[in-house]
């Protein structure tokens, strides 16, 4: 089998991760929380970082107002529909060898990642601004928006959201599919 | 005329530095002068640091366990074992009340005197701590997970459970030697007739290697002397446990003087692997007896109380190689076990000397039948047949011996308020130290164990005196932290324990894992409400039962009707959080018994007999969050017989 085949289709694999491992991390840190507080999203699901954190950070949020965390979501149903289309479309674009269709698919996936990360905003968005007006705390101007990435702070807490694992193994991924659509481009013109 | 005045200046300077520096040496306490330079930082434990071992102290007449860090000296933790504590609810919610149950019923308070860890191989292990309830006697398990008290069980047949209680070396028994002997079983008899109807009951609890459950194994009966303290063999003498006595006189009246006339009492030595040999052959009488075994279960966050009506008892005449007698100078108090299990250390607490035996001795003499006579039926060792060798006027008052493991001894005397370094083997004193009034026991984390940590020693006294500011005429009793790292003992820090700290226990803080909460999901109380939905109010009768739930920061419900005077309102109140040191409290006016603390997945129950009508607050009394003040509800009580509805709610906001 051609070498660019068997780099794409694992870059191609390599998406299962998602399946295994956690996408992104958020923790929520403070003097109070010497373990700090934390969650896992997955492309299916949303889990405690250590044991009953989402709990805890739910019970905390309520203060100001904020929703409690939904631990079913669409976006669980519609994730991994569309990854294991990606993944199986990939091994059978794989296959053909077509640089076109290696171009296409990566750029598709590019898209895709976009997309996710502009629904994670908007997740994050509604999450920090849509307080309920009978809070118990309300500091006027105040969201509770996490960062998309990065850290930030809020009120007493340090918010640090950062891709997972399974984000590392995506991106590892989506690196080995560019390669084989473009390197063996460059052999052509060296011939 | 100036230089006159410069003169008198310069001079009434001195004056008055010496005056205040007289006056300086006069207000300070006694004491400071061998404490070393840097003895602060050696007990400096950085903000956001632990402390390296633990350690654990009996209350005596509190009753309780206090858990300290070393080397700070901080307060972790009292725990309460056989008294009832209004902080944490113990022996006022329904939940713990059956763990002061006795034979005589609800017994609220004890005198604990000697902590003591399980072990594994002669090894602290960290899975338990046992401690000794001497006057109703009883021996009490504390899980070292939860750090709460998870089993009492009643001694049959004691007088007064104080050689207590003494773990074997994979914690096969505890221990539970009776001070005072009685009639056994008890009769009404004069007490003149003491000598020869009195009998010491020597009890051998059994552990249960993977739950901890504790049952009374067999009892030997013994004469009728006063049994002081023990402890149990290891290495080579495993298989042995040793007992003090005083009282051999068998004296029963002026005892001070009574009892002080033999120049040698006895320690006595129990072979309990021959005890097990005759249980299993049946060798044992059935006597009826009544105790009973309480147990606490985290699932349930109940105690069940079980009554038990008898007892296996061998009797040493009937059971030969079952108990030796060691002649022991004079009036012994402790006896500790070297950490080789080679040598018995018998403090005579009214000798000169400190007497050590060797245990290859006793074996060799039993070998041989080399025996001075018997007592009651039970062969008396010849001391000189089984002495190690005698540590020479070492001091006064010799009371408890603890190793390092390197080699050495430390022994406290309390005459001469010293603890006192020797070596085994040599029997050479090698350092002395003064501690500051009466020393009792002192400890040495894993120092009655096969393998010391010989970091630091905590010597107990028994008088404060000067070294607190003072708080009228009681003070906090005083515990004195030596750094004994080197060859001289250095004493680094004083501080205030509960109660009268009897013995203690330490432990390398690494070998105890410690739960951070109870989960929901195993949460099986009867009464258990898991969500607020789960909340509910429910009649029987004269019983009123409220599934309570607490969270930050309110109640479900919080507002309950319906209740009437007569009734009995039992709060079933669980704690739904599930995060680290999170309790919640509950309280409700003018309750006659106590409140509820109630730990994360915990459920606890509250009985309330309300007395009057009217409105009665109810609120969570440890602040648990930035609206704990506003964790709070009310309860309407109306007249006996009045037809109010029973109901209940929380969150309902009136609209109009």
């Amino acid at each position: 089998m051609r070498k660019d085949k068997i780099v794409f289709i694992v870059g191609v694999l390599l998406l299962l991760g998602l399946f295994v491992f956690p996408l992104w991390n958020i923790t929520l840190e403070a003097p109070q929380y010497p373990d700090s507080l934390g969650m896992d999203i997955w492309i299916t699901k949303i889990t405690d970082h250590n044991p009953n954190d989402i709990k805890n950070i739910n019970l905390m949020n309520h203060y100001v107002g904020m929703a409690d965390i939904q631990l079913d979501m669409i976006e669980f149903t519609i994730f991994p529909i569309v990854i294991s289309a990606m993944i199986v479309l990939g091994i059978i674009i794989g296959f053909t060898g077509n640089k076109k269709l290696y171009l296409t698919w990566f750029i598709v996936m590019i898209l895709l990642g976009i997309a996710g990360m502009y629904d994670f905003y908007l997740w994050e968005y509604e999450y920090g601004h849509n307080l309920n007006p009978h809070a118990a705390i309300k500091i006027p101007g105040q969201a509770y928006q996490p960062p998309l990435i990065g850290s930030k702070r809020i009120l007493n807490f340090n918010a640090t959201s950062l891709p997972a694992i399974g984000a590392y193994l995506m991106t590892l991924g989506l690196v080995l599919t560019c390669i084989a659509t473009f390197l063996p481009i460059k052999k052509k013109i060296e011939k | 005329m100036k230089q006159l005045l410069a003169k008198l200046l310069v001079l009434s300077t001195t004056v008055a530095l010496l005056v205040s520096c007289g006056s300086k040496d006069n207000v300070a306490p006694r004491g400071t002068d061998n404490v070393v330079s840097d003895a602060a930082s050696k007990t400096y434990v950085k903000p956001g640091e632990y402390d390296e071992f633990y350690a654990f102290l009996s209350g005596g007449f509190s009753g309780q366990l206090s858990v300290y860090g070393l080397p700070s000296g901080r307060l972790l933790k009292v725990i309460p074992t056989f008294s009832v504590d209004p902080e944490k609810g113990y022996g006022f919610n329904e939940e713990t009340k059956p763990m002061l149950e006795t034979s005589v019923g609800f017994v609220p308070w004890d005198d604990a005197h000697h902590p003591e860890l399980s072990q594994t191989n002669g090894e602290t292990d960290g899975r338990w701590i046992f401690i000794n309830g001497n006057n109703t006697p009883r021996i009490a398990r504390i899980d070292l997970g939860t750090f709460e008290t998870t089993e009492i069980i009643e001694i049959p047949n004691s007088g007064g459970n104080h050689s207590s209680p003494f773990t074997t070396e994979n914690t096969e028994y505890v221990v539970a030697g009776t001070r005072f002997s009685v009639p056994i079983p008890q009769e009404d008899i004069a007490i003149s007739e003491y000598k020869g109807k009195f009998k010491g009951a020597l009890s051998f609890i059994s552990v249960d290697k993977d739950s901890g459950d504790m049952g009374l194994a067999f009892q030997v009966l013994m004469p009728g002397f006063d049994y002081d303290l023990a402890h149990s063999g290891k290495g080579k003498s495993h298989g042995w446990t040793f007992f003090t006595t005083y009282n051999t006189e068998e004296s029963n009246t002026l005892m001070e003087v009574g009892a002080s006339q033999n120049d040698k009492d006895f320690i006595a030595a129990i072979n309990w692997k021959k005890a097990e040999e005759y249980i299993a052959q049946g060798k044992f009488k059935e006597v009826p007896a009544n105790y009973v075994n309480n147990e606490y279960s985290d699932e349930t966050h109940s105690a069940v109380t079980k009554r038990l009506n008898k007892v296996k008892v061998l009797d040493p005449v009937e059971c030969p190689g079952l108990v030796y007698f060691l002649p022991t100078p004079k009036s012994p108090h402790g006896v500790d076990v070297d950490p080789s299990g080679e040598y018995i250390v018998g403090n005579g607490k009214l000798s000169a000397d400190l007497t050590v035996h060797s245990f290859t001795k006793v074996l060799d003499a039993i070998e041989n039948k080399k025996f001075e006579g018997e007592a009651y039926g039970i062969p008396v060792l010849k001391m000189e047949d089984i002495l190690a060798g005698i540590v020479k006027e070492p001091g006064l008052g010799p009371l408890h011996t603890e190793f390092d493991g390197r080699g050495n001894a430390y022994t406290t005397f309390f005459i001469s308020s010293e603890v006192v370094k020797w070596k085994l083997g040599t029997w050479e004193v090698i350092d002395r130290q003064p501690t500051y009034y009466s020393v009792g026991h002192l400890m040495i984390p894993g120092g009655d164990s096969a393998k010391p940590d010989g970091k630091y020693l905590v010597a107990m006294n028994k008088i404060t005196k000067d070294r607190y500011l003072p708080t009228g005429p009681e003070m906090n009793h005083s515990a004195q932290l030596y750094d004994i790292s080197g060859e001289k003992m250095k004493l680094l820090l004083d501080f205030p324990t509960i109660g009268e700290p009897h013995y203690a226990q330490g432990i390398a803080a690494s070998k105890i894992k410690s739960k951070k909460i109870y989960k929901l999901e195993e949460n099986k109380h009867p009464y258990v409400a898991k969500t607020e939905a789960d909340a509910k109010v429910v009649r029987e009768g004269k019983d009123v039962h409220v599934y309570m739930t607490s969270i930050r920061s309110h109640f479900a419900p919080d507002n309950i009707e319906g209740i009437k005077v007569g009734d009995n309102v039992y709060f079933h109140v669980t704690n739904l959080e599930q995060d680290w040191d999170v309790p919640h409290g509950f309280a409700v006016m003018k309750a006659r018994n106590a409140e509820l603390l109630i730990m994360p997945g915990q459920t606890e129950t509250l009985l309330w007999r309300p007395q009057e009508p009217g409105i009665y607050p109810m609120y969570c009394t440890d602040f648990c969050s930035a609206l704990h003040q506003e964790m709070q509800g009310y309860v309407r009580v109306s007249p006996a017989g009045s037809n109010t509805e029973l109901k209940w709610s929380v969150g309902e906001v009136d609209e109009e």
